[in-house]
């Protein structure tokens, strides 16, 4: 299978290039399109500020590129943000394949942000959650999120509930590190690399 | 609901784990990777790697270990030790580090911290703040930021200079207490939770761990979000499954 995982200047990928050789999939690093649109997963992660992950992709084209795909694309972290349509993180215009926008945790004594550490997800409605126990812990590091839509297909609570996960046709999406999230961040990538 | 986190710590000399009291007189505690695998596997939510020779000869060996020990895992781990430029965090994180942990260079000078975060984020740079309670030349007593392994002394106040990295960036703040730190007689209490309490970023507790309860007073009445401990755990005398099902029956959130 072909996996490509989406290079552009989002902060670090080593985690999740890792996380593919534990499982033993074949991957590739690429910013270039037709590499890109030849893939049978794409992987999208993401660390660091929406703004200047967005301008990334502007300057590289992917922007426009990215809606158009078609095959299994999962986002995580930043790269779930990215997909939305915008963020409230520096007034950003994301690449509006989840038609919400991703807003900023409100201030509430005894929480702190960024959220930072494991928290549990619920309420499955996707194939990549497939035999995963209900209330599974995940590792979170944010300090924005997507309010419920009608493409969640699993919530979490910090503050307030949110979307965990986020699916449209075949974009797949997740708030929380798969990458290091111990084996059930693991099963998500399996149940996404075998959908 | 997020839980709290038990974070083991692996003190790093030449490619092996080591664990001294009060930061000196060092024993050899085991191979890396093995014992990260192993903590991995019990639950422990992260762990951080801590080189406490960072020679430059010796960096690369720490390279490689991170690099061993990002491929066996699948949890989040920050390491630190030596660490003062975007250059050596690039570095670290190229090699699979999630986070990366600065402490002499952040006091040396306080910049480095904004410019860290702002390259990598908030969310991978952690400020460790090794702390000790001293008499000053006028006679009154205060907690004050010591660095070199908690040997030097320096002019900083830790609850100002807590605030302070928090405002310059740093996602997280390591907190050890010099004074407990290998006793074995229980976290700094007061201090954790007021840095804690005046806090809008995590704060890893550090320095005293002996027995599950001092984890249970750490994130009650210390008010840390996680507790980090080495020799206890190198030495078995405390399991991480059984801290953690003994804290989640005392009401704590864990992940189990």
């Amino acid at each position: 299978m072909k996996v490509i995982i989406i290079k552009y200047n989002a902060g670090n990928v080593q985690s999740v290039m890792y996380a593919l050789e534990r499982i033993g999939v074949a991957y590739e690093l690429s910013d270039d399109a037709d590499t890109i649109r030849s893939a049978e997963r794409i992987i999208f992660p993401g660390v660091g500020e929406a703004s200047t992950a967005m301008k990334s992709l502007r300057e590289s084209g992917l922007d426009k590129l990215i809606p158009t795909l078609t095959q299994p694309f999962l986002g995580t972290c930043v790269g779930m943000q990215l997909l939305c349509k915008s963020s409230e993180e520096n007034n950003t215009d994301c690449l509006g394949v989840f038609d919400i926008p991703i807003l900023k945790f409100p201030q509430i004594k005894g929480f702190k942000v960024p959220q930072t550490g494991w928290n549990d997800i619920y309420g499955y409605a996707s194939e990549l959650t497939n035999d995963l126990a209900e209330h599974s812990y995940v590792y979170y590091n944010h300090g924005y999120y997507a309010p419920l839509s009608d493409y969640t297909v699993a919530k979490t609570t910090y503050m307030l509930e949110y979307s965990a996960m986020l699916q449209k046709d075949n974009f797949f999406a997740a708030q929380f590190h798969s990458e290091i999230s111990g084996d059930v961040g693991q099963k998500i990538f399996e149940n996404f690399l075998k959908l | 609901m997020l839980t709290k986190r038990i974070i083991p710590c692996l003190d790093i000399k030449d490619g092996r784990t080591v664990k001294g009291t009060n930061f000196v007189n060092l024993r050899d505690a085991g191979d890396p990777v093995e014992l990260a695998a192993t903590y991995a596997q019990e639950g422990a939510d992260e762990l951080v790697f801590l080189d406490i020779t960072a020679t430059v000869e010796e960096r690369k060996t720490l390279l490689d270990l991170v690099r061993r020990v990002a491929h066996t895992i699948n949890i989040p781990f920050c390491v630190g030790g030596g660490i003062g430029s975007i250059a050596d965090v690039s570095k670290l994180l190229n090699a699979g580090a999630d986070k990366v942990s600065i402490n002499s260079s952040a006091v040396r000078n306080p910049d480095v911290i904004n410019e860290l975060a702002l390259e990598f984020g908030s969310q991978c740079i952690v400020v460790a703040i090794d702390t000790r309670h001293i008499t000053l030349e006028n006679g009154s007593q205060a907690h004050i930021v010591h660095t070199h392994g908690g040997r030097k002394p320096t002019e900083l106040k830790t609850i100002e200079w807590a605030k302070e990295v928090e405002n310059r960036g740093a996602g997280e703040i390591l907190l050890t207490s010099m004074d407990t730190d290998g006793t074995k007689a229980g976290f700094a209490l007061e201090l954790t939770a007021h840095i804690s309490d005046n806090a809008n970023i995590p704060i890893i507790a550090s320095g005293g761990a002996g027995t599950m309860e001092h984890f249970y007073d750490v994130f009650t009445t210390g008010q840390a979000d996680a507790g980090l401990a080495a020799s206890i755990f190198h030495f078995k005398e405390i399991g991480i499954p059984e801290l953690k099902y003994y804290l989640k029956g005392k009401g704590i959130s864990m992940r189990i």
